[in-house]
């Protein structure tokens, strides 16, 4: 009898494969599909958001919460403070911050001008900030965010003293965590006739940016920019340097030498309104080892708490931000989670995902300009479906969640103020956690890599 | 005519001053003397000021200037008048790298030669050199003119938009989509008047004129190589 | 990242002022370069027969006079030497060899700056003003000098990784910049026997010219092949017995000034540090080319 020719099924059937056809680890449908596009189109995929892949994160920590040999707060009645006090190394007018959650910086044309002016809205009403981006300070911005930081990039675009006077922080931008040693990005359909005046761009083009700022570069000369800064604003605004994160130790050490009141840690996690998956996935390291990587730096030129540390790339909830501040952070900075907060990948509109190839839960296709929601788009009929109003009631709901999700948290360790959580407050689930946040594996006393210190 | 001596007042000092003056202030005439290579001498100005620095200034000299005439009797160092939004700024000897770098109106002449990366990501400033400039000049250069009365280093114009730049003498190498282009009536009476503006006696004949390809505009992958 | 000065005399009757001039060139640029400090200064030829050696030992008691003693009545001949700071400028009537095995074998612990006919190596962590003070720069003279402030990027603040580092007899390195290919490249140094003590990127490019030269090339020929072999960022000054040469690379962004009257040329990181050097506000004043070697030699 001759053999059948027909390939039999060699592992049981799940949902992606009824089949049970044998998986090839290197080769799995998804990267074939990237290989094939590839030799289709002849140039990189580009997408928004930031690293997909299960990453160590905050999730693999957790607290230590009182028992017998420490003791929890009461909430409501016993407070547990949340506010925070940024720039006061050298600025005339430090920013004073209700809660340790900022909204990151994302250019108006990545986002629209109602994702903007709803989350400047929401910002206000918590007594937090929001940040302008690659792109320059609209004036719906300005009016709906009352505090404001102004963001100070290698491109340049819409950079303007009098917008950068009227802000109250200003935030050199040396790279962020979705491309650490990359520059912005918008595609041709996004760079509407209001973004391309803004940007002093022709009309739907696709811009290329700079990757380098174009008047310093290295950390002696952005000393001096620094200063220069300093005066055209007359010594008033705290002045932050955002690094997406990859040579953290040296790289917050060098902030500081510049002279800078503030240091932005963006993690691997962060996210982009478009650029090259290779880039997002492969480039910079995770939050989780980058903020203790940050505080170590700081403590070691006795900097911690005198030069704050905002962190960002991936927080979600309230308990990464009680994580991050246990490990050293001043703050957090949210930039995919208000999005979503916004709407971005809400169940509306499916038809919409759908014909971007996509659906709610999976979508990063902020760079097509055709977001579903209205959020990452600039056509008027898409952003007609965000709402500023009820977009910003939406976000700061959030912001309230995560704030009280945070104090639980910290008052089950005991804390009145949410600056008090420390390292000690943590333990890890897995070993790359506990290596990278320099916190014992739970049960045992072993940190990796401490051992021959 | 305020005379100001900035080794002794100190830079922060004379800014705040110069910020401080009231929108219709009468001081309009000021002469700075030592500024021994100081940084950030006449940051951030925005009053219709005529200002002479006497000496070599440092970095970012008139950064950022709205309405001030600012004059620098010596050379500048990287970043003179980087950002001007409007106003002019004038070096009479050299400038060093980046001058007038993202710049978004307002002229800026410079006398000698400006280094590398003159009118880098320039966005609507024109910028006009009596000298030559050094490598990667009008790098990714927006828009706005660059008046070159000397020679253009290596890579000159790469990766431009709309700016336009116009060269007396020799360009040792085009950057990425950068091209020469004709050079009809109205870029040579655009030309003249902008060599006016800058006071210099120059002849606009022998200008040639580089610009956009437009081929980087939209990814494409038969363009990859030159990205 | 960092502030990097030369400055060379063309008129000897300025040698007695070389020590306070470069001294205030070091300070103008202590902002860019706040961790350490380091120069090197060429003065006092040694006797024939005679080698310099500028040795550092952080502990300020240490026995430099048994050092000397023992050295010479083991060798069989004279040695003296002049205390500046944590460092002794060591002269010693014998080949080099002779001196680098005694140190080696005897005192393994001192760490050896500098070696050659006339240069003087001092370098240390600190504020630039104070280690410039330490050393008693200002009353130095000499013909020529180099000298460096730090902001350090990816290596530790210790005096070991201050510059200028020294790549082989009277010569010496200073950078501005950040190598990035330098590890591999310490690694195939290091087969080919040049002796690393830090993981100083600067260090790399000292060992890489020390070993080019140690094959036969001209240090023009060992410029130029490193422009191509080095990469990153770099304003490279790099002192000789008779002079000095300046090297950027084929990007370069960072800053490099030049001044040259009929009486001095001077380098520095920015002007700054060169405003204050007599007849500066008349010196001729321009920036080196890119990938092009600018040097200046005693006739």
């Amino acid at each position: 009898m001759p053999r059948s020719t027909k390939a039999k099924p060699t592992a049981p059937a799940t949902a992606a494969n009824p089949a049970g056809h044998r998986e090839h680890a290197s080769f799995p449908p998804v990267v074939i599909a990237e290989i094939q596009r590839a030799a289709r189109e002849g140039i990189y995929d580009i997408r928004g958001l930031g690293a997909k892949r299960r990453l160590p994160s905050f999730d693999d920590l957790i607290f230590l919460g009182a028992s017998i040999s420490r003791y929890p707060l009461e909430g409501y009645r016993e407070k547990c403070a949340t506010n925070v006090t940024i720039g006061a190394r050298f600025a005339k007018k430090p920013i004073e911050l209700k809660i340790p959650i900022t909204i990151a910086g994302m250019s108006f044309g990545s986002l629209s001008a109602n994702a903007k002016e709803a989350l400047g809205r929401a910002a206000s009403e918590m007594g937090t900030s929001t940040t302008t981006g690659d792109g320059g300070m609209t004036q719906e911005e300005r009016r709906a965010s009352k505090i404001l930081v102004y963001q100070v990039l290698p491109s340049r675009y819409g950079h303007d003293p009098d917008h950068m006077r009227s802000c109250e922080a200003i935030e050199v931008v040396v790279g962020q965590g979705a491309k650490p040693g990359g520059g912005g990005m918008l595609l041709g359909l996004k760079v509407t006739e209001r973004v391309a005046g803004m940007r002093t761009l022709p009309v739907g083009i696709d811009q290329r940016s700079a990757c380098r700022h174009p008047d310093w570069t290295g950390p002696d000369d952005l000393e001096i920019k620094i200063a220069e800064l300093r005066e055209v604003t007359d010594w008033e605004k705290p002045i932050y340097v955002k690094v997406g994160a990859t040579r953290v130790k040296y790289d917050v050490a060098l902030a500081v030498k510049a002279g800078a009141d503030a240091v932005v840690v963006d993690g691997m996690q962060g996210g982009t309104g478009a650029t090259q998956d290779v880039f997002i996935e492969h480039v910079g390291i995770p939050t989780l080892p980058a903020v203790r990587q940050a505080a170590e730096a700081l403590q070691e030129l006795d900097m911690h708490r005198k030069v704050q540390l905002i962190v960002s790339g991936g927080i979600r909830n309230g308990a990464d931000v009680a994580k991050a501040l246990a490990l050293g952070a001043d703050a957090v900075s949210i930039g995919t989670a208000a999005l979503m907060a916004l709407n971005c990948n809400a169940p509306l509109f499916l038809e919409d995902y759908a014909k971007l190839g996509t659906a709610p839960g999976y979508c990063h296709h902020c760079q097509t300009g055709r977001c579903p929601v209205g959020v990452t788009t600039q056509d008027p009929e898409l952003e007609a479906r965000l709402d500023p109003e009820l977009a910003a009631h939406r976000v700061r709901n959030y912001l309230a969640t995560m704030v009280l999700e945070a104090q639980t948290l910290a008052r089950a360790c005991g804390k009145s103020h949410l600056h008090n959580l420390e390292p000690e407050d943590l333990a890890a689930l897995t070993i790359e956690a506990a290596a990278m946040a320099k916190v014992p594996l739970a049960g045992t006393d072993w940190i990796p890599g401490r051992g021959g210190e | 005519m305020i005379e100001v001596d900035v080794e002794s007042l100190g830079v922060r000092a004379l800014n705040e001053r110069l910020h401080r003056l009231p929108r219709d202030t009468n001081e309009r005439l000021w002469k700075i003397t030592n500024p021994k290579g100081a940084h950030a001498l006449a940051a951030g100005l925005d009053r219709p000021l005529s200002i002479e620095i006497e000496g070599h200034v440092g970095y970012y000299c008139g950064g950022m200037n709205k309405q001030a005439e600012i004059t620098i009797n010596g050379h500048a160092g990287p970043g003179l008048a980087e950002n001007i939004m409007s106003g002019v700024v004038r070096v009479k000897g050299n400038a060093s790298q980046s001058a007038a770098a993202s710049g978004r109106g307002g002229l800026v002449v410079i006398g000698g030669d400006a280094s590398s990366r003159c009118g880098i990501s320039m966005k609507g400033v024109d910028i006009v050199v009596g000298g030559s400039v050094g490598h990667m000049s009008a790098f990714m250069a927006q828009a706005g003119h660059l008046v070159v009365c000397g020679n253009a280093g290596a890579h000159l114009g790469d990766s431009i938009y709309e700016a336009v730049i116009y060269v007396g003498g020799e360009v040792e190498s085009l950057g990425s989509d950068c091209i020469e282009k004709p050079m009809t009536d109205e870029h040579r009476s655009k030309l003249e008047q902008l060599l006016a503006s800058a006071g210099l006696r120059v002849q606009a004949a022998r200008f040639r004129r580089f610009g956009s390809a437009r081929r980087l505009y939209n990814f494409k992958v038969d363009h990859a190589a030159q990205y | 990242m960092c502030g990097i000065v030369g400055l060379f005399l063309k008129n000897s009757a300025l040698e007695s002022s070389l020590g306070r001039h470069l001294s205030a060139m070091l300070s103008a640029l202590s902002d860019r370069g706040p961790d350490s400090a380091g120069f090197a200064i060429y003065r006092n030829p040694a006797p024939r027969g005679s080698i310099k050696v500028t040795l550092f030992h952080p502990d300020p008691d240490f026995g430099w006079d048994r050092l000397m003693r023992e050295m010479s009545e083991e060798i069989g001949t004279k040695v003296r030497g002049e205390a500046r700071g944590s460092h002794l400028l060591l002269t010693a009537a014998m080949p080099v060899e002779t001196a680098r095995h005694w140190l080696a074998h005897h005192r393994p612990e001192v760490r050896i700056m500098g070696v050659g006919d006339c240069i003087e190596l001092y370098k240390e962590k600190g504020n630039p003003k104070e280690v410039v003070r330490r050393f008693g720069l200002e009353e130095l003279a000499g013909s020529h000098a180099l000298g460096h402030t730090r902001m350090a990027t990816e290596s530790a603040v210790t005096t070991q990784h201050s510059h200028p580092f020294s790549t082989g007899l009277d010569l010496c390195l200073v950078h501005n910049g950040s190598l990035s290919n330098h590890n591999r490249m310490r690694r195939w140094l290091s087969r080919h026997g040049i002796e690393f003590q830090t993981d100083n990127d600067t260090e790399v490019a000292a060992g890489y010219f020390t070993h080019l030269l140690g094959e036969g090339a001209t240090l023009e020929e060992a410029l130029k092949s490193g422009i191509s072999d080095l990469d990153g960022f770099y304003t490279f000054a790099i002192g000789t017995k008779d002079g000095f040469a300046v090297v950027r690379d084929p990007i370069a962004c960072k800053p490099a000034v030049l001044a040259e009257t009929d009486d001095w040329v001077a380098m520095a990181s920015e002007y700054r540090a060169i405003a204050h050097l007599p007849g500066a506000d008349q010196s001729r004043i321009w920036e080196p080319s890119p990938a092009t070697v600018y040097s200046w030699q005693k006739h």
